[in-house]
């Protein structure tokens, strides 16, 4: 494990490069696949043919071809970022189509006997939504939800492999490549470094589940 | 009460002006969504992305490149598929093993099992592509008694480790979701834990995990093309994809190609999961109970 002791701190900064990646995915991912749910929901059928288109192409298409796209065929038509946006952007783009389905399965969850209920007590539209039938969806949203957003933790590092450079996975190759060292002790500690990552997002995940779940 | 598709939990049965709302809104949608489209269609038309030079090496077959063009996607959609059959079929047998292994094992034997599960369950699965590959050089692991070339057993292992795991927690989450009564009954008629096991809970638990199988090899398919990105030397899809927009110099139109094959074979992939699950959710109960396990990402 000497070569992993040595570098210990390029490790770290390659965690931390690594978190911010799911940081920022996470953030876009939410906001985007909220934003799809939103429009899959929604009587308008634009809106909703729009959201079913989305989410049938990308969930589709494997992460890689998305950010081959993203980093290959953008500049093409002069659009110019750094790997790191085009990076994150593909994550986010490719995470937002689980999470909207995430998101619809768990509006889908409320039993319709709920909405109904809340508008014979005379409720409006948006009590309804605030009080009744959204509450209920998010807390059966939340095991979905949470597995897509750990399975995003781990595409992060295709977004490193890819060549984003200087986070978790790019310090292996660094090492081995750049520095000659074997390849089995160093690429433990990038396995642990995310294992680390996940394992963590498991055991929140499992007591958020447990403080949301509904008891019935 | 009939309940037609687009009818939610959200909202009451439009009236006449909500539907009329709904449709100047869809209207506008439309407009928004087309303006849109014009617009990246403009700028491709720009950047010259639309000229028929790059995109006729793929869809015109009287173009002198098309024979060469087709021939590499028929060598990478092989070479992928290979990969991804021999991937589902050894995951399926090493995760049938684990899941098993995980339920009938006592408390302390378990231990060592449930480990190897939550370790390849919590990497990610283009480390442990790497990982295997690296480290099976490294300690010089001659895969000569294996049919085909190294690289390919290096993803298959990979994704094997990775997706294994998944399906026994699959097979696991299948098992739990049958009626207690099933196995109860099957002990008190004398039935060993293995008979009960494998003549009473497997076959319906297998039955159950159908259509979550089907959507884990959706997965593996798409994980196949993480061999060109981790540089391993297997010419699947989309490294074939990637030759020939370097020869051809149209990264867009090859990528969108390759793109739409993946699309289009995941999609009836995922209408026949949808199919298989509705069929059997019709003669038993509890169908959808080990869909929920993993998310098909």
């Amino acid at each position: 494990m000497e070569p992993v002791l040595d570098n210990l701190d390029l490790y770290w900064s390659g965690f931390l490069r690594s978190l911010g990646i799911i940081g920022w995915s996470l953030l876009g991912s939410m906001v985007l696949g909220t934003v799809l749910a939103a429009f899959r929901v929604s009587p308008v059928a634009s809106l909703r043919a729009f959201g079913t288109a989305w989410v049938t192409l990308v969930r589709n298409c494997p992460l890689t071809i998305v950010l081959f796209f993203m980093a290959f065929g953008l500049p093409e038509v002069g659009v110019n970022a750094s790997f790191y946006v085009f990076g994150v952007t593909g994550l986010v783009i490719y995470t937002s189509a689980f999470v909207c389905e995430a998101l619809r399965s768990g509006i889908n969850a409320v039993d319709r006997g709920q909405a109904e209920a809340a508008r014979a007590i005379g409720l409006t539209f948006g009590q309804t939504m605030t009080q009744v039938v959204l509450p209920q969806a998010f807390r059966s949203a939340v095991p979905p939800l949470g597995s897509v957003q750990i399975a995003m933790f781990k595409n992060s590092a295709v977004v490193g492999a890819f060549g984003v450079g200087a986070d978790l996975f790019s310090v292996g190759k660094t090492l081995t490549s750049a520095q000659g060292y074997a390849y089995i002790p160093v690429l433990t500690g990038v396995a642990i470094g995310y294992l680390v990552i996940t394992l963590t997002a498991g055991v929140l995940l499992g007591l958020l589940e447990r403080k949301v779940a509904i008891a019935r | 009460m009939s309940r037609d598709r687009t009818e939610s939990v959200l909202y009451d049965l439009p009236g006449p002006r909500a539907r009329r709302r709904a449709l100047v809104g869809t209207v506008l949608g439309l407009l928004l969504i087309a303006a849109a489209l014009a617009l990246v269609a403009m700028r491709l038309a720009d950047r010259g992305q639309l000229d028929a030079e790059l995109w006729s090496p793929w869809i015109d077959p009287s173009d002198e490149q098309f024979g060469a063009v087709w021939g590499l996607v028929r060598q990478g959609a092989t070479a992928t598929l290979i990969a991804a059959s021999l991937a589902i079929a050894c995951s399926l047998v090493v995760g049938v093993l684990l899941g098993v292994a995980r339920m009938m094992l006592g408390r302390v034997l378990r231990v060592p099992v449930v480990l190897f599960i939550e370790l390849f369950r919590g990497l990610p699965v283009v480390i442990t592509i790497v990982f295997v590959w690296r480290a099976m050089v490294e300690l010089k692991v001659d895969l000569g008694f294996l049919p085909g070339e190294a690289a390919l057993w290096y993803l298959v292992i990979g994704l094997t480790l990775y997706n294994s795991v998944i399906i026994a927690e699959i097979l696991r989450a299948g098992v739990l979701s049958l009626p207690r009564g099933q196995g109860e009954a099957a002990r008190a008629i004398g039935m060993t834990e293995r008979q009960t096991m494998s003549s009473i809970l497997l076959p319906q638990a297998f039955r159950v995990m159908l259509p979550a199988l089907i959507s884990q090899l959706i997965v593996i398919l798409k994980d196949t093309s993480l061999a060109a990105v981790i540089g391993l030397g297997y010419l699947e899809l989309l490294r074939r994809g990637n030759q020939i927009s370097q020869v051809l110099d149209n990264p867009i139109q090859s990528l969108f190609m390759v793109g739409a094959m993946f699309i289009v074979i995941n999609f009836a992939l995922s209408r026949l999961a949808t199919y298989v699950e509705r069929r059997l959710s019709h003669s038993s109960g509890s169908a959808s109970a080990a869909e929920a396990v993993v998310p098909a990402t």
